[in-house]
């Protein structure tokens, strides 16, 4: 099907055509000079098609030729795709690089999987089996995975299989399976397929309510904010606020099997620490490298926006795709405000009437039906898999009452808030932790987390009252609460991302710390005075915190009770505990601590301090 | 040799509507009218209406008037002859020598491949201690210096370009006040720098089309130098004037306006600038700095809130000193480790104390009492402002670290400083030092 250009705007074309047109059908708009320009169809009126371009327009002329396909938008899936570094339309970057060079010249396709690379095929289907989509036929191995080979998702009822290729060393391409219909027609079977990016994915038994705990070892998250696998969450928050170093935390640390990076609109600078970065990283839950489990999708801002509109869906098939084969993955949007932004620019650009702030009218229903996406799914063959969504989102001003913000908050199960004066104050992860809420249940007993709550609330009221009567005016009991938030804070939910031990916190230790932070925390120390309060708690306080660097004994709770899963060998091991203090040396310093306050025995060595501090 | 096209159907703003064929978009155009020839560009095709952005303004272009098509989008022409020159947002002459002829270049190539970038490691010394000690440049970086209309921004810029290690110097001047304009050259030419520089000028008396154009043709210029391995350093002023532009020619474009009448894509098209700052894996740096005036000294306007999501932290000038607290470059620990082993626990230090200081600051204007530590914490903040603080300096940094320890040297004893006994016992002055442990053995 072919077409000419009429008009040329922005990156947007109009094309005429006599053919039929397809919305969001792809098609090349072919600059005089020859170049293809890949473009998408958004919109039909009459003969004539509104065309998005995702290159840049330059040297587009009126009359030029346009070429439709009848495919739409696509992902190519098979083994492969995992340590690859993809553009919004998933052509690799490193491939890219080598055949242009320093810039994203337009009209450069590359195809999303190497070609030439032979899998170790192992036959799992045999002749006479019969199969529908989404059905193993086999597997290669890539990374520590066993990547199912499957019947193509699109495919209508039931086959037979008629052939199915011998073990052996093949290159995905070949042909390793062919398959007949009900009606005899022969159809052939690579390792690759195609899947329509803006549709959803998701060949299942039944959807299951989410319930496993994504653990991030964030313990802000993991203990007050959960998240689940299948779940959904987003970040807010203003700019320097550690959104982008939080999703990189939680990148290398999620227990999931495969996280999915799409990094839209964002600087090209933070992409380029995680590509580099990422393949020296060791997964501490695998050994590997974390670039082994990761993929990157990365349409950083100087990109063409209609391609980052695309870099959130292609990320989310992919995402998808490991699903079906039976993973847990985990995808990191920064930031869907991009996203919702290309999605203003294109409205703008075919003159629909604008929403709030210009947004338009369907910004809610796009960024609900993408977070619907997610969830937690029950395989044909009865193995579970799930998609679990995060995404930033970059309110202007910082201000949550804006569309995008309020519109992801509809649809998402926790919301991590950011806040400007928590990060000001330097504690991070600035997650504000009365702003913020989940409605999943994590790896704490919630009633145990409620009550915590209930300090810090209490606590974040006494400090704002002690602003206008004073200390003078505050009673001890409710000093002494204020004091306690304030620990519980600086103590457990602060966490240092650049400390090897601090970074991390697994689950058995984050339940072993939580309770005895709450242990503390509702002791009645019954203080005699302020100076007393106050230089007691902040004692407690630092031990806690030189306990967050100590590395983990896992002998403090007994073997029945240990959840978390065997680590390999991991880069701080070797680190001396000498240096940091033994985990169970500082639990007992703390115990003796707590004690010798409730005996009444005051350590001489406190109470120097603490004469000090009163001189 | 190409047709000239004369069927003008529309005039409204800085645009013309002409009938023409065979035109690619984004192609560049000559439109001659009774006041003299300008630069034009295509911004729309529809059937045979061009629109046609021009740059010398449309006061007096009739619609007998002729335009003629170039083939080819705006180009700069890149040689060493272009330092030292000045030119206008057209990319004309505007210090009265002679075009310069040569190679061109296009501007606003596309964007650099993710892949083929570095991750900074190199510290650019621009001799101000609150840059150099506590918010240090990174080669590659991209830092906007956030300002209200009446600080000194320009002279802060003027400094930078005229201390700063770059090998090459491009300043893309928006909206300039002429004064602002002749002083950037005079105090350029002063420090010897003029050699090395390249001025684009856009003043505020100009057609504001040709304020667009200032950032693409810097980096444009800048972008080639550096892949022929230089260490570039782009100074831009003022980007609010530059979205101001945008604004401008997106309302008389009747596009929907989506946040204070700035156009939907202010994010995109700032990030297009910034984001060329690079550092090439195989060649070398582009580093921006550009200031940015906060109308109403708001910090959530479109123009710095969008800026702050795109550039890698922010300097803050506040009655006329870069801010200590707010102000933040995001890549200084790239390189803060590698320069001096007391760099670190300097600029940590120094804040804290100077945070301090304003507390007790406050007390005494609330008519507290103060202690003896307060007293000395407002000595050191005096002591700071004037020989750290001060904007007017010319120090290397390493002479600037050993100014600070003087500083607190005169103010405090090593342990109320909170820097670590083995940096103490290395960097704290000696004389001092002996001073001190001989007095407290006394006492």
């Amino acid at each position: 099907m072919k077409g000419r250009i009429k008009a040329v705007f922005g990156n947007m074309v109009v094309a005429q055509t006599s053919d039929n047109i397809i919305k969001n059908a792809v098609g090349y708009c072919v600059r005089s000079d020859g170049v293809k320009l890949l473009c998408e169809i958004i919109r039909v009126r009459g003969d004539s098609a509104d065309l998005q371009i995702f290159e840049e327009t330059r040297g587009l002329r009126v009359g030029d030729e346009v070429i439709f396909e009848e495919e739409m938008l696509s992902a190519s899936l098979g083994p492969g795709l995992l340590g690859q570094i993809y553009d919004g339309l998933q052509n690799p970057l490193p491939q890219l690089a080598e055949k242009v060079g320093f810039f994203l010249e337009p009209g450069n396709y590359i195809h999303a999987l190497d070609t030439e690379r032979t899998w170790d095929w192992t036959p799992k289907a045999k002749a006479g089996d019969v199969v529908q989509a989404a059905d193993t036929l086999g597997s290669v191995p890539e990374s520590i995975f066993e990547h199912n080979i499957m019947v193509p998702f699109g495919w209508d009822g039931q086959f037979t299989v008629q052939y199915i290729a011998e073990p052996g060393s093949y290159p995905i391409l070949k042909d390793i399976a062919i398959l007949t219909d009900s009606s005899g027609n022969e159809r052939k079977v690579t390792m690759e397929q195609s899947w329509p990016v803006k549709r959803p994915l998701c060949v299942t038994k039944r959807r299951l309510l989410p319930t496993t705990p994504m653990v991030t070892s964030v313990r802000i998250v993991d203990t007050m904010f959960p998240i689940v696998q299948g779940g959904t969450y987003c970040i807010p928050g203003p700019f320097g606020a550690g959104k982008t170093v939080l999703q990189q935390i939680t990148s290398r640390h999620a227990h999931v099997d495969i996280v999915i990076i799409t990094a839209c609109g964002e600087r090209a600078g933070e992409v380029v620490d995680t590509i580099r970065e990422f393949p020296q990283l060791q997964d501490p839950r695998t050994g590997r490298s974390l670039m082994e489990r990761t993929i990157i999708i990365c349409n950083t801002s100087a990109m063409p926006v209609a391609a980052r509109d695309a870099s959130v869906y292609t990320g989310m098939t992919l995402a998808e795709y490991y699903r079906q084969i039976g993973l847990n993955v985990l995808l990191l949007a920064d930031s869907t405000s991009r996203w919702a932004q290309a999605m203003r620019e294109i409205s703008g650009r075919l003159e629909e009437i604008p929403g709030e702030e210009a947004f338009p009218a369907y910004l809610e229903s796009r960024i609900a039906s993408f977070y619907e996406r997610a969830g937690s799914i029950e395989l044909r063959d009865k193995r579970i898999a799930s998609v679990t969504i995060g995404g930033t989102v970059s309110p202007a001003g910082g201000n949550f009452d804006e569309p995008v913000t309020q519109a992801t908050l509809k649809v998402v199960g926790a919301f991590h808030g950011l806040s400007r004066a928590r990060s000001d104050a330097r504690r991070y992860p600035a997650i504000d932790p009365l702003e913020s809420w989940s409605k999943y249940k994590g790896i704490i007993d919630s009633k145990k987390v409620a009550r915590m709550n209930k300090v810090l609330k209490r606590g974040d009221e006494i400090h704002q009252m002690m602003t206008v009567v004073g200390e003078e005016g505050t009673p001890i009991e409710d000093f002494t609460t204020m004091l306690k938030a304030e620990f519980f804070d600086s103590a457990y939910l602060q966490q240092n991302a650049f400390d090897d031990v601090d970074a991390a916190t697994s689950v058995d230790r984050q339940k072993f710390v939580f309770d005895k932070l709450l242990e503390v925390i509702e002791t009645d120390f019954d203080f005699k005075n302020k100076d007393e309060a106050r230089h007691c708690m902040k004692k407690i306080s630092s031990l806690f915190i030189n306990w967050n660097y100590a590395p983990w004994d896992e002998s403090v709770i007994p073997e029945s009770e240990r959840q978390d899963e065997k680590m390999s060998k991991t880069a701080h091991e070797g680190k001396e505990e000498t240096e940091r203090g033994s985990f169970t040396e500082i639990l007992k310093q703390i115990d003796e601590y707590v004690q010798s306050l409730l005996d009444g025995s005051k350590n001489p060595e406190s109470d120097e301090k603490l004469q000090e501090t009163n001189a | 040799m190409r047709t000239y096209f004369d069927e003008i159907s529309k005039i409204a703003g800085n645009v013309v509507t002409v009938k023409a064929d065979g035109i690619g978009y984004d192609e560049l155009a000559v439109i001659t009218s009774r006041h003299g020839t300008s630069l034009a560009q295509v911004i729309r095709l529809e059937d045979d209406q061009v629109s046609l952005q021009i740059f010398g303004g449309t006061e007096g272009v009739s619609t007998g008037d002729k335009i003629r098509f170039l083939g080819q989008s705006f180009r700069v022409p890149f040689t060493d002859d272009l330092l030292g020159r000045v030119f206008d947002g057209s990319g004309q002459p505007r210090d009265g020598r002679p075009e310069v002829k040569a190679e061109t270049v296009e501007i606003g190539s596309p964007a650099v491949n993710p892949t083929k970038r570095r991750v900074p490691d190199k510290m650019i010394h621009t001799r101000i201690p609150m840059i150099d000690i506590f918010n240090t440049l990174v080669g590659s970086q991209k830092l906007p210096i956030f300002s209200s209309a009446g600080e000194p921004y320009n002279d802060l810029l003027a400094r930078v370009g005229m201390q700063a290690d770059a090998e090459v110097i491009i300043l893309g001047g928006m909206g300039l006040r002429h004064d602002d304009y002749l002083t950037f050259r005079h105090r350029f030419d002063e420090a010897g720098v003029l050699g090395r520089t390249i001025m684009f000028i856009h003043t505020a008396a100009d057609p504001v089309v040709e304020c667009l154009l200032i950032p693409d043709l810097a980096l444009a210029v800048g972008e080639q130098y550096a892949l022929q391995g230089k260490n570039v350093l782009v100074l831009l002023s003022d980007m609010t004037s530059f979205s101001d532009a945008l604004k401008e020619i997106a309302i008389t474009m009747e596009q929907v306006p989506s946040n204070r009448g700035y156009p939907g894509d202010l994010y995109t098209q700032l990030a297009r600038r910034y984001e060329k700052a690079v550092d090439f894996d195989g060649a070398g740096a582009m580093t921006v700095l550009a200031c940015v005036t906060m109308p109403g000294d708001d910090v959530t306007h479109p123009v710095p809130d969008n800026t702050g999501y795109i550039t890698e932290g922010q300097l803050y000038l506040r009655h006329g000193r870069i801010e200590p607290f707010g102000s933040l470059s995001r890549l200084k620990q790239l390189v803060n480790g590698k320069t001096r082993d007391d760099h670190r626990d300097i600029m940590n230090a120094c804040i804290q104390l100077y945070a301090q200081c304003d507390e007790s600051r406050e007390k005494r204007e609330m008519g507290f009492e103060l202690s003896d530590w307060d007293e000395r914490l407002i000595q050191y903040g005096d002591l700071f402002e004037a020989k750290i603080m001060n904007l007017n300096l010319n120090i290397q940094l390493f002479d600037a670290l050993d100014e600070c320890w003087k500083i607190l040297a005169e103010c405090f004893r090593p342990e109320e400083t909170g820097i670590r006994n083995a940096i103490i016992q290395k960097h704290w002055p000696k004389k001092v030092l002996q001073e001190e442990t001989t007095e407290t053995s006394k006492a």
